[in-house]
């Protein structure tokens, strides 16, 4: 019950401090999923009826999620130097994996017989993958894109180490000064608010998702 | 309507890569314009790649395909096909656009202004059965499996195409929707007269929609091509023999109709003639039964030797009950059908106003039979006798 008071004692006294933090870390997560998401559609749409191609690419992307997140940071600083720019190539090249592949799979599961109509009435193959396709897939795509920002909401707690910001600070600051006081606090700030935001953001994305979700697709 | 075909397939090939024997080998086949052309054959036969080289869905390998005259073989092949309806069995529509948005999928591609298409999306959705305002805005995955047919060919209908293409379009419907499905389109093709081709393995299916019936062996060779009537009349091999089936005869009683039978003089006798005067006339007309028809010529009863010989009384409370009676343009199948349930044997026949005009009977029957055989097989002969 003590260390509640007192955790909830350092949030009060440090609020605004939390709040920028909180701000800057959607921030980072919010351009690398908007950059991820228009680059791993059109690239899985580039890819969906090439199989070799396709077959790499997934791989690849498979690969970026192996690489242990602090070296994949690291790899980054002697090109773009430290602070957020390592970290948001970092988190880019980890957020693709989740939509690349629902996309892929999204544009494979739409009905045959769907797009056999629309090829009958004298679409185009631009017009097909426009006005068909890629609507029709688009609620599998929202949910990849959905992972990847929750997958890219806890990882963005790393960019500290390479200088970048976020709520990773709190967790930097409290381990490294494991023992003071308000340390323990520090780090469940930083774990709580992460958590928070992941769950906004999550909402965010449902609310998107739905918006731009045809009616008729809704179940 | 002219004498140039609507649809000339001229020796039209596909042969798939990587396949020796051709899908479809030399195919050579005229739709005239206003007809419904039914492809039956086997599964396999290759009828629905034929139907996908009309619109060049399938490029063919080879041969020409003519629209009206214009060789469309080389024409782009979206624009073609936005001049063509298509429908499938699985209809596709597109389950994100509301049906008002299926329909108007054509027109918007073709440029129409609004409020054109709205106009004509509500015309179509009308043309089928449907309300406009009650399902204009409805989404596809609302509608039953019949209604999801119909939006199907309004949308095919959307920028009023003169050819339409139907691949089994009322395949995966039960038998009652189709049966309804199938009528109400043979009467809105009364009034569109479209040039339409339709797939089908059901022969069934096939005489009933058909104008003309394209019978398809393997590789999409025609076997035979003429219209139902004919068909089931002089099947010209064993392999159209077999796939029509048994029962072709009595499916070509479908086509006859009464009106153009010779009615039989039967004997008659009205309510209230003597009984006696009733045996003369069953005497002269050396039949079993007498008609007994009512003051307005209406038949009532069927009278044997013994109900007249019973004297003086009420003769409508005596033998047997008039069955169902028909009217002349009803078909011969449907009067064959009431023949069968009457003790008599003999089907009466009555005009709107259910006045007697004639009875049918079985001899009638085997000579419309007979009589379509010999006029088949004249029509044969004579074409045989041309080509050779």
């Amino acid at each position: 019950m003590d260390g509640l008071i007192s955790w909830f004692n350092y949030v009060v006294d440090n609020w605004d401090r939390i709040f920028e933090a909180a701000l800057q870390h959607a921030r980072i997560v919010l351009i690398v999923v908007l950059t991820a998401t228009v680059f791993a559609v059109v690239l899985g749409i580039l890819v969906e009826r090439r199989p070799t191609a396709r077959a790499a690419v997934l791989s690849i992307a498979g690969i970026f999620l192996t690489i242990p997140s602090l070296a994949l940071f690291a790899l980054f600083i002697p090109i773009v130097g430290i602070g957020n720019p390592p970290a948001i190539i970092a988190l880019f090249m980890y957020s693709l994996l989740p939509i690349l592949r629902n996309t892929v799979t999204g544009l494979d599961e739409v009905n045959p017989a769907v797009v056999e109509s629309a090829r009958g009435m004298g679409m185009t193959q631009r017009q097909q993958l426009l006005r068909i396709r890629l609507p029709l897939a688009w609620p599998l795509i929202m949910a990849g894109v959905r992972v990847s920002s929750l997958l890219v909401v806890g990882i963005a707690a790393i960019a500290v180490l390479v200088g970048g910001d976020g709520l990773g600070t709190f967790l930097q600051t409290g381990l490294t000064r494991i023992g003071f006081p308000g340390s323990v606090e520090s780090v469940w700030v930083g774990t709580v608010f992460i958590v928070a935001l992941g769950l906004v953001l999550d909402l965010a994305f449902a609310g998107i998702q739905r918006l731009t979700t045809s009616r008729g697709l809704r179940i | 309507m002219s004498d140039q075909p609507m649809i000339h397939l001229d020796r039209v090939t596909k042969v798939y890569p990587g396949s020796s024997t051709p899908a479809v080998e030399e195919l050579t086949m005229d739709v005239a314009e206003g007809e419904i052309l039914v492809l039956v054959g086997p599964s396999g036969c290759g009828k629905s790649t034929t139907l996908r080289l009309i619109n060049r869905m399938i490029e063919p390998s080879g041969g020409q395909i003519y629209f009206d005259g214009e060789d469309v073989t080389g024409v782009n092949a979206d624009e073609l096909r936005r001049r063509v309806g298509y429908v499938i069995q699985q209809i596709g529509l597109f389950p994100h656009q509301t049906i008002g948005e299926n329909i108007a999928t054509v027109p918007k591609m073709l440029g129409w202004d609004k409020s054109r298409i709205t106009e004509r999306v509500d015309e179509l959705l009308e043309t089928v059965g449907l309300d406009p305002s009650q399902y204009r805005d409805r989404y596809p995955k609302e509608l039953s499996g019949g209604q999801a047919q119909r939006v199907g060919v309004a949308r095919a209908l959307g920028a009023d195409p003169r050819v339409m293409l139907m691949d089994e379009p009322f395949g995966a419907i039960d038998p009652i929707t189709r049966d309804r499905l199938q009528n109400e389109f043979l009467r809105l093709q009364e009034e569109l007269k479209k040039t339409i081709v339709f797939v089908t393995h059901d022969i069934d299916e096939a005489i009933k929609m058909g104008d003309r019936i394209a019978i398809l062996g393997d590789r999409s060779v025609i076997r035979q091509i003429d219209t139902p009537e004919r068909i089931l009349a002089y099947p010209v091999d064993d392999f159209v023999d077999d796939f029509i089936g048994s029962g072709s005869t009595l499916k070509g009683l479908n086509f006859e109709r009464v009106r153009d039978l010779n009615l039989t003089p039967y004997p008659t006798m009205r309510l209230g003639d003597s009984p006696d005067s009733g045996l003369r006339t069953l005497a002269e007309g050396r039949r079993e039964w007498i008609l007994l028809l009512d003051q307005q010529g209406k038949p009532l009863r069927w009278l044997r030797h013994t109900d007249l010989e019973r004297g003086a009384g009420d003769l409508s409370k005596r033998g047997q009950h008039i069955g169902n009676q028909v009217e002349p343009n009803a078909t011969l199948h449907d009067t064959l059908e009431e023949m069968l349930r009457t003790s008599s044997g003999t089907c009466p026949v009555v005009d709107d106003n259910g006045q007697y005009r004639g009875v049918v009977e079985i001899n009638d029957l085997t000579e419309v039979i007979r009589r379509l055989r010999s006029e088949a097989k004249e029509h044969y002969d004579a074409m045989d006798a041309v080509s050779s």
